[in-house]
């Protein structure tokens, strides 16, 4: 049924939300009262109840536990490119009130605003609203945590450490709406990870790998998968034992398919969110209908992929995400917008509106963002380079969206020589130009995959969980920033 | 009701240490009800302020109030923590209980505990480090246009803005542990900072520049802060790439912060421990080179850094971390300390004010001396192994032809190993940032690879 789990989750949100502070709709209409001051176009109230488990094995031993719960409701008012903004840890009527009043004294006076008749806010069904905390029992988590550190430490003798960690949250949120829409959304939210260090005569290298997504713990025990991250961790702290040290200067670079996407979201994504193109800080600003990538690149933000860590049924405005093309075969398509910012330039929210937590203003975010497979022999595309770098995992990123210069640091990286991949190279960061890097791409691969649910993404302060994805790309000149000049 | 009377509401007075001190007692109690051997329990609530103008116009009002308290039990020598913003006794007690529940599975470490009794800090000297700022939204308001409107009216090339923001916190905290140990303080923090952009031909740049103190009265003028965000805007314009070189590289002073971290990062116990540093096992050895003096001064008056004691309340004592080049301590708190066979230094938490001893030459006397390279001012990206050292960042600065800032630069990479650069330091300048935790005038390094075209 398809309304069923988004009224499922809105019947969820009142139960955990309203009925314990004894709230009622009639008093959300109070609150509106006090914050729809003459002059405020939109309002919207972020109740937020979410819970939080952490737990990490170390030397063997489960080290760490810990619990977190955090609730709290976030009152917003804006009145044309204004916001007020308050919020508190309680959630309950007087201290509704007292937001609103400090939200809703950004106006200074214009038409009255009204709050519409509530209605509930359909969303998409994208993941189950169960709890992951209680997917395993304790027992269960630390031995899931014992075998991964088992499974590194019988890979080879030189791996010295092993950390182990699996973190969990639940989280509900409820979105009232000026416009009278009631939304909600019930947001599971897993991740496991395994970092070894390895020591061969003397030198030591580390090694990382995990995933996770929106669903229970049970995932990471289907196949061989939880302990398929410990073998990787591993394989990868191997390579970089190996690793003489990076070239230095501009050369091909091909990346690999998956988390390399985050070359994507540095380059384009954040260049594309619709708060810096209304402002016109963005180096993309004005530039929809131009061509800004090759031919080859097709590029979207896709928060409706189920199960996925970037994914919501519905944003932090209420709004059900969507999948929006912002780049069409080498032409720029269009932005990432929140309410607010699609308001201000006259265009409708893509489903893009996200918050760290009730105690942070909205913004437009990235859901999962990635380019659509290309016509390319993964292998024809190494063999196509005569000398060049192959980067096939990545720390983060950084984008300065006004210049457009950008970066991502390659964690495991090969030489190419000849058509061929040969030794193994230390991490080195690649720079780059956002509305040029896209036009040196000029192969791309028929290998898609997203990768595994590992991405945070940081924006003025908020972090917020994102995917990315790829298929191998060719990119004709990219800077390599290594040692061997 | 008037606009100006929810703001004064809504700036909530803080609580009372001694109300914290109690919320705390009562949940070491708990704990101890529960059957902990040991536990320690920390509490904070902080209140603010920040408004943001852009483009002459109020853009954000945001009133914050935050609250944590948060708990870790130990039964022997195992160990749960818990945390939760709800401050109602029942709910104090569920998250004690949470934690005990969560330490029925973790393991027997014989490293794990409380800090020893005998290094708990014994009297609070009163720091300074409170000055609350009754500023109102339209004050702070004002106070941001006059910082955006210096930028935006310093020169036709700056055409746009991301803003200028005045922010006013305070905040109270309150640790306390089954020693018997409690300790608390009020402290505030102000600050004002402005982003401005620059358009020349099609090329656009941002910068930006920032004041920010415990005294509202020791920030900078508005004016000031609008005016050098926008000149560090100028002076990106025209930004070009360079060839691929080794070229020594100075580190300006808002960067060489950075380079500092990452070296704090490689004396950290956790680091030491796990063999997970650059600097592993380099105690008593040379790491800089002799001129370099690094202290820390934890006690300094109305400094950003400064406390009385660490996160488990360990005394902070004033201390040389680098005397002559040489390393003198790690930076441990008490778990890694046991696991080092060492004792906690009261780090904890981290550092408490960082002095690099400056040098007797200032940014332009450096900058002549280097005679050819890179100035870098600004960073970008992660690029930093700590275990290996390997170092691979994305940088922006000028070009240094004949002892001068010949053109800006942009669209970069530089790169080593932060054991030689560290190593490899030539001077370090008298142009001491003191907007942090960590003071240090720019540095300058030898032997980098920058990579460009």
């Amino acid at each position: 049924m398809s309304t069923s789990i988004s009224q499922l989750n809105l019947d969820t949100a009142r139960q955990t939300i309203l009925a314990p502070a004894g709230l009622t709709e009639s008093d959300l209409e109070r609150v509106f009262g006090q914050l729809m001051t003459p002059g405020v176009d939109a309002a919207d109230l972020y109740f937020q109840v979410s819970r939080h488990e952490a737990w990490v094995l170390e030397d063997g031993i489960v080290k760490e536990g810990s619990r977190n719960l955090d609730q709290g409701v976030g009152v917003r008012a804006m009145c044309g490119e204004k916001t007020g903004f308050a919020y508190s840890d309680e959630i309950v009527l007087p201290a509704l009130m007292d937001a609103s009043s400090a939200a809703g004294a950004i106006a200074r006076g214009g038409q009255s605003g009204r709050l519409q008749a509530w209605q509930a806010g359909l969303g998409l069904e994208l993941y189950q609203p169960a709890n992951p905390l209680e997917s395993l029992s304790s027992e269960a988590k630390i031995d899931l945590l014992r075998r991964l550190d088992a499974e590194a430490r019988k890979q080879d003798p030189r791996v010295e450490q092993v950390i182990v960690s699996l973190a969990g949250v639940y989280e509900t949120v409820l979105i009232a709406g000026s416009d009278g829409r009631l939304s909600a959304d019930v947001r599971p939210l897993v991740r496991l990870n395994v970092t070894v260090l390895a020591e061969q005569n003397g030198r030591r290298e580390n090694g990382s790998a995990g995933g996770g997504g929106r669903f229970g713990y049970e995932y990471f025990l289907q196949g061989d998968r939880g302990l398929n991250y410990a073998r990787e961790a591993v394989r990868q702290a191997l390579v970089n034992l190996e690793a003489v040290d990076a070239p230095a200067g501009t050369m091909p670079v091909v990346l690999g398919p998956g988390w390399p996407g985050v070359l994507l979201h540095e380059a384009i994504g954040h260049g594309l969110e619709g708060d810096f193109n209304r402002k016109g800080t963005s180096a993309f600003a004005g530039r929809v209908g131009e061509r800004v990538a090759s031919p080859l690149c097709t590029i979207v933000d896709d928060g409706t992929l189920a199960n996925r860590r970037g994914s919501l049924n519905v944003d932090d405005e209420g709004n059900p995400t969507e999948c929006t093309t912002l780049i069409e075969k080498g032409v720029l398509k269009g932005y990432m917008q929140d309410s607010l910012n699609a308001r201000l330039m006259n265009t409708r929210p893509t489903g893009n509106g996200r918050r760290e937590s009730y105690a942070h203003l909205p913004m437009p975010r990235m859901t999962n963002t990635y380019m659509l497979a290309g016509p390319h022999d993964p292998q024809e595309i190494i063999a196509s380079v005569e000398r060049g770098i192959y980067a096939v995992n990545f720390g983060g990123g950084q984008v300065d969206i006004t210049s457009g210069k950008f970066v991502f640091s390659a964690s495991e990286a090969y030489l190419i020589e000849n058509g061929k991949v040969t030794r193994p190279v230390k991490g080195a960061t690649l720079i780059g130009s956002g509305p040029e890097v896209l036009k040196q791409v000029s192969m791309v691969g028929n290998d898609l995959a997203l990768d595994s649910g590992i991405g945070v993404c940081g924006k003025d302060g908020q972090s917020v969980p994102v995917g990315v994805g790829q298929p191998t790309l060719k990119v004709d000149a990219l800077t390599v920033g290594g040692t061997q000049a | 009701m008037s606009v100006t009377e929810p703001v004064k509401a809504s700036r909530a007075a803080l609580p009372q240490q001694a109300e914290l001190e109690q919320l705390v007692a009562d949940a070491l109690t708990h704990a101890q009800k529960c059957g902990a051997s040991a536990a320690e329990a920390s509490v904070s609530v902080d209140a603010g302020l920040s408004v943001k103008v852009r483009m002459r116009e109020v853009d954000t009002l945001e009133y914050q109030r935050d609250r944590g308290f948060g708990v870790t039990v130990y039964f022997g020598q195992r160990k749960g923590s818990a945390s939760s913003a709800d401050f109602s006794p029942a709910s104090i007690r569920e998250t004690v209980e949470a934690a005990c529940t969560i330490a029925r599975y973790t393991s027997e470490d014989n490293c794990q505990g409380l800090a020893d009794a005998a290094l708990m800090a014994r009297d609070i000297p009163d720091l300074d480090l409170y000055h609350p700022w009754a500023l109102e939204a339209d004050a702070a308001i004002a106070l941001a246009r006059d910082c955006e409107v210096a930028a935006l009216d310093a020169d036709p090339r700056i055409v746009n803005s991301d803003g200028a923001d005045v922010s006013s916190h305070g905040g109270v905290r309150v640790y306390g542990n089954t020693h018997g140990f409690i300790g608390g303080y009020h402290a505030s923090r102000h600050g004002l900072s402005c982003v401005s952009v620059g358009k020349q031909n099609d090329e656009m740049q941002r910068d930006y520049w920032f004041t920010v103190s415990r005294r509202p009265d020791l920030l900078e003028a508005a004016q000031t802060v609008g005016k050098k965000a926008a000149e560090r805007t100028l002076r990106r314009l025209g930004a070009r790439r360079v060839g691929t070189a080794r070229v020594p590289v100075l580190f300006a002073p808002e960067v060489a912060r950075g380079v500092l971290g990452h070296f704090l990062g490689a004396i950290r116990g956790g680091a030491q421990y796990r063999k997970a540093s650059f600097l592993y096992d380099k105690l008593g050895e040379q790491v800089f080179p002799s001129f370099v003096q690094i202290e820390e001064q934890p006690h300094l008056p109305c400094a950003l850094g400064s406390a009385a004691f660490d996160s488990e309340g360990v005394a902070t004592v004033p201390r040389h971390l680098v005397r002559d080049g040489v390393l003198e301590t790690y930076l441990l708190g008490s778990y890694s300390a046991r696991k080092l066979g060492m004792q906690s230094t009261g780090h904890a938490g981290g550092v408490h004010n960082l002095v690099v001893q400056p040098g007797e030459f200032g940014f332009d006397e450096l900058v002549r001396h280097m005679g050819r390279g890179l100035v870098v001012t600004s960073l970008m990206g992660q690029g930093v192994n700590m275990v290996t050292g390997d170092y691979s960042r994305g940088a922006s600065g000028f070009w240094v032809e004949d002892g001068a800032l010949a053109y800006p630069v942009q669209e970069i990479t530089v790169a080593g190993n932060l054991r030689d650069m560290l190593a490899n330091i030539q001077a370090i300048g008298s142009d001491v940032d003191l907007r942090g935790n960590v003071r240090t005038g720019s540095i300058l390094i030898d032997g980098l690879t920058v990579a460009g075209e």
